[in-house]
């Protein structure tokens, strides 16, 4: 069978120049025509440590950044040591003759063993061997047969205008490499044909950006935190020119509070930030909840407890997210799967933060917002809608009451500088007036009621919110004989392993997945766990939160559970051995 | 002249419920009179406060308001503002809100010079939750919750906290000169910057030793004194005058005053635009925006 994909993973220590090496490996890829995926496993670390990137290209969509590699490029012998076994057979490992030792007893049969002087190849164009990965880079294009000219056009992009003798160095650099490899023996020979197409090439966080400006965000107010960070820096760079406030805050409490005050004032308001975070936003998003302020909310897991594993990622802040807050106050839960979905869902939590009044959070993961992936080109013309304005409803300022009880729940907004509607927006609880219940009223006995009609009134958003999020879907054939139950990034690993052990094993799985966490799709989910032969629930933390909320929300208790902690993403071929196991 | 806003118009129906003689109804009046004088239309004005007695201020005018959590009134304001910088922003609280769970946001808002009114009236207790020790409490203090010996802290000084922290119109008062209050309240609305007006504002209930008379033995006005407030160093020295230098005399009035710093606003790069809440929505040039992605 003729390889459809191909897999080259760059190791080093962190400041070795990986990520910028296996970032314009992706981008060389996906210029090639090729469908691309990217994952980075990285440290908390600036400098040394052990850093890999594996970039994933293939002739068909991709639905993970695979397994072993078809080639390794070393730029440290500790990438040698812990990847020279997973190259493929029929590929080859790249390192650096000068520094990096080769123990071959441990490569695979077939595998070449191309040692480069890296160093001293870069040192005959510049003195200093900052360019000694641009040489290996060369030399992996070449072993791919890929067009050079995608390598010069990376350059570009990375030097531009302003040092064009910088990009002109480094394509020589990247000439040296080809010319080993090609003194060694040429390329692979995976026969493959380009199709030099390009590709749109981006990140899940980027996408959130994209999906955000499309709804026509305006305000974002952040703390730097490991996923998440990535929203913030390109928003800073990119997002000022469409006349969004992008402001780096002192801390989570201020970012959640900051957005509250910009989406209480009428802009399209969002934070982002990861569990930590999210830990200091959640009295301020309570306090959305509370006084019916829209906002959006990203939150993008990594490992925890604690500080945790700050670049490793998890599925364990669902807990956080269900239960944010004291009290109790309507709120949308949305997990994206893919990029295509960042974009598509973070448009429409704007959408359903400005209808239904209240904060939309939508959970993401590092796995998936941080790895390239190449996406269709997107579609900007997303609805937008901004909810019930009294002022345009008919509504007059004289009896005008900012939380009037009604069937939906919704009551029409006013936006501060409209003349007559004045009100105030309160934290403590409060009449349909916005007057407080909570001082010389509370326990008498009308404003019990009162009360009790307010907190009903504000609860009653979740019916509307249930039916305007996306249900459920069942993906892979209808009847099958394991069916795998899975929310957010862990779609691409388990589409990829029913595909494997349908092909493989004839083994039929299909999987039940939730772009939406809450307001749980109580009668969609039942309807399609009618036809659940067993499942498997597959999900990236201990105590299994998804399924705990399956199980209160429907009774009904996945029969395998398959948990994943230990940092990693999920890979397809363990999900495969899981459902091999499960149905044997 | 007939004026457009009677000072009626800035009420609200609801009547405050704060003790009788509390030091916050001589805020609430001089801040009502400072937003009279200015004619602010009450639609354009946003009161921002967190949680305290002080807080439920924003519910006795005619404005918009939004009554925060407990120390977030700040960023909330601050929020608001960047959203739409045509509305006046005020922030209102008290010591606890403000000195206390919120003081990183108070450092941080006035480093960043908003164009936003801070008042806070600086009862030195804890008033709604039924009197322990504040930021501000004197030293050795007996409150609730330092019964034995005292407080044993030292009470932090909100006035050259804001000097050095980059406020650009610092001021004091006492609930006992409302003429003097809404002056400086008035001032500050008006100031292009951020300004913090700490209104010491007695607690008749909680707090039986910074009273009235306490202050009324001991408070000078600053003006009278010949004091400059275009001059950081002599606002400086005043500043640490009480209680730091001395317990007998307290200054009132401005300290320090630089209307020449930019605001943040001036400054943000999307608000050269205009105000955000008044633009289009979406983008305009979706090709151009994903090729940067090819």
């Amino acid at each position: 069978m003729t390889k459809r994909d191909l897999a080259l993973r760059v190791g080093g220590a962190a400041g070795d120049g990986v990520s910028s090496t296996s970032e314009s490996f992706a981008k060389i890829s996906a210029r090639s025509g090729l469908h691309t995926w990217t994952y980075s496993s990285y440290q908390s670390v600036i400098r040394g440590g052990h850093v890999w990137t594996q970039v994933r290209g293939g002739l068909d969509p991709l639905l993970s950044h695979g397994g072993d590699p078809d080639v390794v490029l070393c730029l440290n012998q500790q990438t040698m040591d812990v990847h020279q076994a997973d190259v493929l057979e029929g590929g080859a490992i790249i390192y650096d003759l000068d520094s990096v030792k080769l123990d071959s007893g441990k490569v695979r049969k077939g595998v070449r063993l191309l040692g480069i002087p890296l160093r001293k190849k870069a040192q005959t164009l510049s003195p200093n061997a900052l360019m000694r990965n641009t040489v290996a880079l060369g030399a992996a294009v070449q072993l791919f047969d890929m067009d050079f000219r995608h390598v010069e056009s990376a350059f570009k992009d990375i030097w531009g205008d302003k040092k064009p003798e910088v990009a002109e160095q480094n394509v020589q650099a990247a000439r040296l490499g080809a010319e080993a490899v090609r003194e060694m023996g040429g390329s692979l020979q995976l026969g493959f044909t380009y199709s030099n197409e390009p590709k749109y090439l981006l990140t899940g966080n980027e996408a959130i950006c994209l999906g955000a400006l499309a709804a026509g965000v305006k305000f974002l107010a952040q703390y730097p935190m490991t996923p998440a960070s990535s929203i913030l820096h390109w928003m800073a760079l990119h997002a000022p020119k469409y006349g969004v406030v992008v402001k780096q805050v002192e801390d989570e409490l201020a970012a959640m509070n900051m957005a509250v005050g910009a989406g209480f004032a009428g802009v399209r308001a969002m934070t982002a930030t990861s569990g930590g975070g999210f830990c200091l936003m959640v009295e301020a998003i309570g306090q959305a909840g509370m006084t019916e302020t829209p906002l959006v909310a990203i939150l993008v897991q990594r490992t925890g407890p604690s500080t945790g594993l700050p670049t490793k990622t998890e599925q364990a802040d669902l807990n956080l997210a269900l239960g944010a807050g004291q009290g109790e106050w309507p709120r949308a839960i949305l997990a994206p799967r893919n990029p295509e979905e960042c974009f598509r869902l973070t448009a429409q939590a704007f959408n359903l933060a400005e209808i239904y009044q209240t904060p939309v959070i939508l959970i993401s993961d590092l796995y998936l917002s941080e790895g390239y992936r190449t996406v269709e080109k997107f579609d900007f013309n997303v609805p937008i809608v901004r909810g019930m304005m009294a002022a345009d409803g008919g509504g007059t300022a004289k009896d005008y009451k900012r939380y009037l009880l009604t069937e939906s729940g919704v009551s029409p907004r006013a936006l501060p500088g409209t003349k007559g509607f004045q009100h105030v927006a309160a934290t403590d609880e409060h009449m349909e007036s916005g007057e407080l219940i909570s001082d010389i009223l509370a326990g008498l006995p009308e404003y019990v009621e009162e009360r009790r009609k307010m907190h009903e009134k504000r609860m009653r958003k979740l019916e509307g919110l249930r039916k305007d999020t996306p249900p459920p879907e069942l993906w892979g054939p209808k009847h099958a004989d394991l069916t795998i139950i899975l929310w957010g990034s862990t779609w691409g690993a388990a589409h990829e392993a029913i595909l494997q052990v349908d092909e493989k094993d004839g083994v039929k799985v299909n999987s039940l997945e939730f772009p939406t966490i809450f307001p749980f799709h109580v009668d969609a989910t039942q309807h399609l766990l009618r036809g659940v032969e067993q499942s498997l629930m597959v999900e990236g933390n201990f105590t299994g939160q998804f399924s705990r909320l399956l199980r209160a929300e429907t009774g009904y208790k996945p029969d395998h559970f398959y948990g994943r902690y230990d940092g990693e993403p999920f890979a397809s071929r363990d999900i495969a051995d899981k459902i091999l196991e499960v149905v044997a | 002249m007939k004026l457009e806003f009677e000072m009626n118009t800035y009420k609200s129906e609801i009547k405050p419920t704060w003790c009788p003689g509390c030091g916050d109804f001589a805020v609430l009046r001089s801040l009502q009179t400072a937003i009279h004088a200015l004619q602010l239309a009450p639609w354009n004005i946003v009161i921002v406060s967190g949680i305290g007695c002080s807080s439920n201020l924003p519910h006795f005018l005619s404005t918009y308001g939004f009554h925060a959590i407990h120390g977030r009134a700040l960023p909330v304001a601050e929020g608001a503002k960047l959203a739409n910088p045509d509305l006046n922003v005020i922030v209102t609280g008290g010591d606890g809100d403000g000195y206390g769970i919120g003081v990183g946001h108070f450092i941080h808002a006035m480093r960043r010079n908003f164009d936003i009114t801070y008042i806070v009236m600086n009862n030195q207790i804890y008033g709604l939750t039924t009197g322990q020790a504040s930021p501000t409490s004197e030293k050795g203090m007996k409150t609730k919750s330092t019964p034995i010996e005292g407080v044993i802290e030292n009470p932090l000084d909100p006035i050259s906290l804001a000097i050095a922290s980059g406020a650009t119109y610092v001021a004091r008062t006492f609930s006992g000169d409302v003429k003097m209050m809404s002056e400086l309240v008035k001032g500050g609305i008006e100031h292009k910057g951020f300004a913090l007006i700490d209104c010491l504002s007695p607690c008749v209930t909680y707090n039986k030793v910074n009273t009235y008379d306490f202050f009324r033995e001991r408070v000078y006005d600053l003006a009278k004194e010949g004091h400059n407030p275009a001059d950081m160093k002599a606002a400086f020295a005043k500043a640490i005058e009480w209680p730091a230098v001395q317990q007998d005399r307290i200054p009132l009035g401005l300290f320090y005053r630089n209307p020449e710093m930019p605001t943040y606003e001036d400054l943000e790069i999307a608000l050269r635009k205009g105000a955000p809440v008044k633009q289009p929505l979406g983008v305009d040039d979706p090709d151009e925006l994903m090729s940067g992605f090819l």
